[in-house]
């Protein structure tokens, strides 16, 4: 097997590992030599999508293939909802919209970590914000599927906000879920990882963590395919041993937690794999009688927050067919009816803000591949139930003609109807394994804590009784956010490389001089 | 790798054109495109999965066989709703998760081609605003 030695190995590029390579840079500056490696490959500037793609049969699978690990389609154990997780250089952060929000004080005073402060969270969540030109989109570039969003909810006394984004340059294609093709979303593929190459951090592609030992990461490198999209990886293809003095944990919740525990760290850290949530999400439509612009400028520019009273968040929202018509329940001429009055359509996501609970948790099988068990708890359910139930009297303040509501027999409501909502939207009709249910904010697995007994690292992302182990993304979520999550990876991430930089002298030794 | 669909290429397009009638009027390019896509995504799924596929298009060829004598690819259109509307709605979990997603790959072959984008009218473009 090849052999390498660095002195710092960061697994995964997304808003933890990005960040902490980008923190490092300094360090790599000055002769630390520091590693990333990226499952994902390096999409080039020339391969995001383009006009001619959109004319091209099977490009939107074959993008999010490219992009996401099982294309997106990430099934849980029992086969009831799809998880979407980035797998590319800057992980998660290609795909996600760029909404860009500071974790609540009460998320955080109810993780109840010690030495983990809302104060703190929040500062360097401001610090991440101003790196990646977060700001609000002039009211000249909102589409009509937001602006009926923010209608709606005036007409019903509730108070939508609009989401803080991280774009720069932004011309509206509405194409974020499958990487800005106009490179203008603030990425850790933009801003973080191209800075910290540049001050001499290595990165990786196509490098998949097959696990860990003793200071040590055990790498296989993939071929580049043909017809694949990314450049080839940086190293031959192969297995190699990476030997370093710290390795640092950043392959997302369900990557970092079945790394850690096919590596056999689940034999003394007995809460490993535990406390996965994910903020389930259905899609809901609403029809209106005339087209409306909705394929057309940022997707997600307005939300409701419902959080802390009802559990749950409604965003604005907008897919491509294919992830449409698989969100729509049920099929035949009532599907494609719907599917046909696409340009007519208003799209809400709606998120239930679930909680940790006991049998929510992140395995892996036999050949070591991450399995992710989850059941929908009678809070998410009615958490949903209720979200569905605002997101249509949204839609019908708006104007809507019909809405399509998953929780609904048959899903169809028209607005003759709109007075009997609670009663057609109703938790009878959640019915796991019939409507589709998605999540992409994947959290917990190596949650922080005070010790072994609840949790698995530090509130600074420090393994517990192995020094030299780090975690630094959405795992270390002890909880739901209740928000979109990126921000809070990026401040939490930012704590663990101010600790990896306080401990790497005694970790590093004489190759690293003491911080002043 | 062995395509999934070929050896059952009839029943699928039958349960194809249930969950979209529109494919009825696919031409044998247009069930290529489809079929291509779909195997492609099957491709880089594990051979389990696609064995179960092939398991559950020939459990809904003859589960018909039972109320109305007649297996699926020989009912009217009518009748192959009802049959797939009961497994959408089966007690069983094992079925309607199955059905699901034998529907999501049916919508992905279908509604990934441009052809069917520019039938519904979605026009989204890298140049956003600037190609309106």
């Amino acid at each position: 097997m090849n052999e390498r030695h660095y002195d710092i190995v960061i697994i995964g590029s997304g808003a933890g590992g990005g960040t902490v390579a980008h923190e490092l840079a300094a360090m790599a500056s000055a002769g630390v030599r520091v590693l990333v490696l990226e499952q994902g490959a390096r999409i080039r500037d020339d391969e995001w999508l383009t006009t001619d793609d959109l004319r091209t049969t099977g490009a939107e699978a074959a993008i999010a293939d490219a992009l996401y690990e099982d294309g997106g389609g990430f099934l849980t154990a029992d086969g009831t909802m799809t998880l979407a997780f980035g797998r590319a250089y800057g992980g998660s952060t290609v795909v996600y919209t760029g909404t860009s929000i500071i974790a609540p004080e009460r998320v955080i005073r109810r993780w109840a970590v010690p030495g983990l402060e809302h104060g703190d969270v929040e500062q360097r969540s401001r610090k991440y914000m101003a790196q990646n030109h977060v700001h609000l989109q002039p009211p000249e570039l909102l589409n009509e599927n937001n602006r009926l969003f923010v209608l709606g909810c005036e007409r019903l006394g509730w108070r939508a906000e609009q989401f803080p984004i991280n774009v720069k340059g932004c011309r509206g294609s509405s194409l974020c879920n499958l990487g800005c093709p106009n490179l203008a979303k603030q990425g850790t593929n933009r801003v973080q990882l191209p800075a910290a190459e540049r001050a001499g951090v290595e990165v990786v592609t196509r490098a998949e963590a097959l696990r860990i030992e003793e200071r040590a990461v055990i790498v296989r490198i993939a071929a580049k395919r043909p017809g694949e999209r990314g450049e080839p990886s940086e190293w031959a293809p192969g297995e190699y041993r990476v030997r370093a003095g710290i390795v640092v944990v950043a392959g997302g919740a369900i990557g970092s937690s079945a790394l850690l525990l096919r590596s056999g760290f689940g034999r003394r850290l007995p809460r490993l794999g535990e406390g996965f949530t994910c903020h389930p999400a259905h899609i809901l439509v609403g029809e209106h009688e005339r087209p409306i612009t909705n394929d057309v400028g940022h997707p997600k520019s307005f939300y409701l927050d419902r959080a802390a009273e009802e559990r749950y968040i409604l965003e604005t929202c907008m897919y491509f067919p294919f992830t449409t018509a698989k969100n729509l329940t049920g099929f035949g001429p009532e599907h494609s009816a719907l599917m046909r009055a696409f340009p007519r359509l208003q799209m809400i996501l709606v998120l239930a803000c679930d909680r940790a609970v006991r049998g929510n948790r992140i395995t892996v099988d036999r050949a070591g591949r991450p399995v992710v068990h989850y059941r929908f708890t009678r809070e998410v359910i009615d958490a949903l139930v209720r979200a569905t139930r605002a997101s249509a009297r949204i839609f019908f303040a708006a104007g809507a003609v019909r809405v399509h509501a998953p929780s609904a027999e048959p899903p169809l409501i028209e607005r003759d109807e709109a007075d009997r909502i609670d009663e057609r939207i109703d938790a009878r009709h959640f019915k796991p394994g019939k409507i589709s249910v998605s999540a992409a904010h994947l959290m917990g697995g190596c949650g922080m804590g005070r010790g072994p007994a609840d949790s698995v690292t530090d509130a600074w992302g420090r393994v517990h009784g192995t020094p030299w182990l780090r975690v630094a993304d959405s795992s270390l979520f002890p909880d739901a956010v209740e928000i979109n999550p990126y921000l809070t990876v990026m401040a939490l991430a930012d704590r663990a490389a101010e600790a990896i930089r306080a401990d790497a002298p005694a970790l590093l030794g004489e190759r690293v001089a003491a911080p002043a | 790798m062995d395509p999934v669909l070929s050896p059952v290429r009839p029943i699928f397009r039958a349960l194809a054109t249930t969950i979209v009638p529109e494919a009825a009027s696919l031409d044998e390019d247009g069930w290529a495109d489809v079929e291509r896509i779909i195997e492609s995504a099957l491709a880089a799924r594990p051979p389990a999965l696609r064995r179960q596929l092939v398991a559950l298009i020939l459990f809904l060829e003859l589960r018909p066989v039972l109320r109305y004598g007649r297996r699926f690819t020989a009912l009217d259109p009518d009748r192959r709703s009802r049959v797939l509307r009961r497994v959408q709605d089966s007690r069983l979990l094992l079925l309607r998760r199955g059905f699901w997603g034998l529907r999501t790959l049916v919508f992905m072959g279908y509604y990934t081609r441009p052809a069917a984008a520019a039938e519904i009218g979605y026009r989204a473009d890298p140049r956003g605003w600037e190609a309106r």
